[in-house]
């Protein structure tokens, strides 16, 4: 059962195989067991969620016709997104002791569409990090090779739907931590456009660059949940206030025909596995009659240093609220007001988080600004740019979404360029704020590998279609690792 | 560029982050090496090119001043770790 899709276990709930209560006990059973070995849950709501299960269950008995979407169905949180009454760390000891007082637009909209909230997964500390090693709970392990980190920084998440332990989960993408983990875990995730999904509630990492989306193990069901997570809100400033879409329409369209660009400094420098196994995913969206075109994303190089000037600035500028006087962490016995701020963000922020907060800090101080955020923000022009120009030569663009499949835990965590490496191919959409996609295309030694498919603004339909339809044609998106059955 | 730890610990004062010694170093030997990849954007010849602050150019919506919330200061106050009169009690910010 765990390792059935959305899809399969909406259709089985609505057939009544199985009570809603049945599937959350069972997922709740699964997390008890797993847990402790891949440290994906930072919170298990089991009273709450075993209580939503009986109103849902009683709910399809007394008006199936009048069912939410998604009724019944469990997920989980990445622990970024506030839930009402329940704990919500972002991964730090800095909100260690921060219970939520309301619920994020997203929290509010899944429990609308039916969806029961399992928990909250374990991530990168606010979000920053690539393995999910740099959480204050510790690091969540890959359930492929428990060995290895799962991405970062919705770790927990991706690690989670992948082992089975909940059948789909939220999580939020900045620089690629949406897509990265669902490449390393095997599964399906989705950064929408920028202001597609509201961000009301969503702690802050880097506000010109965050996004939350879904993961779950296909586009199918990614496209399910999408529906219930986009959409305009009021409480979100930047939120997009466009009609709603229904983003299972076009799964089953024919993607004959669209041009499919294959940018040319994405594929340079490959290792040959990663490039045999890519080119075999794009050899099947050739054959359902895509045409595969060369382009050229000019800028691409600059796409790390880019982000790296701009996410910490933003993040030094949002994290300063944390300052040991209103909530979270706050140090004991401080001699005056700056010993307070001082010890307070030095013991309650992790090793990751206060190097960003000193980039950012650096980079917008005076003397250094324009050099150094001014000119991040005209090659983020750039950038931006590229993805226009391309965007008029073809439907979608393909990549890799990672230049290699899991590292082991440990292997890069004291290289935090190196680290940063991993995100070469993810930042640059964040950066353009633009739609993109990671599905699972095949294994290397084991271990998964992702291809990301990148849209023009607004596309996530044709994205969500043309991964839909290579996900009829290959069954690397049904593939589970046999350890967690 | 090159930055000194000096540079690293007055960046680190006006971000009030307070750090020891050793973490002082190890943070100096990783920022240095996290600029001379920055630095690449030097390089770049931005001339007459626009800035981009946010994805969305379109300017900010309005709403209307107008009481949206509802009063949930109860609910609040059961969450404060520490309060008193129906007020939160914080570290004295002024001196």
């Amino acid at each position: 059962m765990h390792f059935k899709s959305l899809t399969e276990l909406k259709l089985a709930l609505h057939k009544k195989d199985l009570s809603s209560h049945e599937l959350v006990s069972h997922y709740l059973k699964r997390i008890e067991r797993f847990n402790p070995e891949l440290n994906t849950f930072i919170t298990v709501t089991s009273e709450s969620a075993l209580q939503e299960a009986h109103k849902a269950d009683a709910l399809r008995a007394r008006d199936p016709d009048n069912a939410p979407p998604l009724l019944g169905l469990p997920m989980a949180h990445k622990d970024l997104f506030c839930t009402d009454g329940v704990k919500t760390s972002c991964g730090s000891k800095m909100l260690d002791n921060f219970i939520a007082p309301y619920d994020a637009t997203v929290v509010r909209q899944c429990r609308d569409a039916g969806l029961i909230t399992l928990g909250k997964t374990n991530m990168d500390e606010f979000a920053m990090g690539s393995s999910n090693e740099n959480s204050f709970y510790g690091p969540v392990a890959n359930p492929w090779n428990t060995a290895y980190v799962p991405g970062g920084s919705s770790g927990g998440s991706a690690a989670a739907v992948a082992a089975g332990l909940i059948p789909a989960a939220t999580g939020s993408d900045t620089g690629g931590s949406i897509r990265q983990p669902a490449a390393l875990c095997g599964i399906t995730g989705l950064k929408p456009t920028y202001g597609r999904v509201s961000r009301y509630g969503m702690v802050a990492f880097a506000s010109s660059l965050d996004q939350g989306g879904p993961f779950a193990k296909s586009a199918e069901d990614v496209a399910l949940l999408l529906n219930a997570m986009a959409g305009f809100d009021e409480r979100d400033s930047t939120s997009l206030n466009v009609p709603a879409e229904d983003y299972t329409q076009h799964l089953n369209r024919s993607i004959a025909g669209l041009k499919i660009g294959l940018p040319k400094e994405y594929f340079k420098n490959m290792n040959a596995a990663m490039q045999k196994t890519l080119d075999e995913a794009l050899t099947v969206l050739e054959k359902l009659g895509a045409t595969l075109v060369e382009i050229s994303l000019p800028h691409a190089d600059l796409a790390i240093p880019t982000y790296y000037v701009l996410a910490p600035a933003e993040c030094s500028s949002n994290l300063s609220r944390f300052d040991g006087v209103r909530y979270g962490y706050r140090c004991e016995n401080p001699s005056d007001l700056n010993d307070l701020y001082l010890r307070s963000r030095g013991e309650g922020f992790g090793t990751e988080v206060k190097r960003r907060i000193l980039i950012g800090t650096y980079v917008l101080s005076a003397g250094y600004y324009d050099a150094y955020y001014l000119q991040a923000q005209k090659t983020r022009q750039l950038i931006k740019q590229d993805f226009d120009d391309a965007f008029k030569l073809v439907d979608a663009i393909a990549s890799p979404t990672t230049p290699t499949p899991a590292f082991k835990i440990g292997e890069k965590a004291s290289d935090p360029v190196t680290m940063y490496q991993c995100d070469i191919y993810t930042l640059a959409l964040n950066l353009a704020g633009l739609p993109g996609l990671s599905m699972p295309a095949g294994f290397i030694d084991g271990l998964p590998v992702g291809l990301q498919l990148m849209g023009h603004y607004r596309q996530e339909s044709k994205l969500l279609n043309i991964a839909h339809q290579y996900q009829c044609h290959s069954n690397w998106h049904c593939q589970h690792p046999t350890a967690m059955e | 560029m090159t930055l000194s730890i000096k540079k690293v610990q007055e960046t680190a004062y006006l971000a009030r982050i307070a750090m020891s010694d050793a973490e002082l170093n190890r943070c100096h030997h990783e920022i240095e090496q996290i600029f001379t990849l920055i630095d690449q954007l030097q390089a770049v010849d931005t001339k007459g090119i626009t800035p981009l602050a946010h994805p969305q150019a379109s300017q900010q919506r309005t709403v209307a001043d107008t009481v949206t919330e509802t009063d949930q200061h109860e609910k609040f106050q059961a969450l404060a770790p520490a309060k008193q009169l129906g007020y939160y009690l914080v570290p004295q910010v002024i001196e």
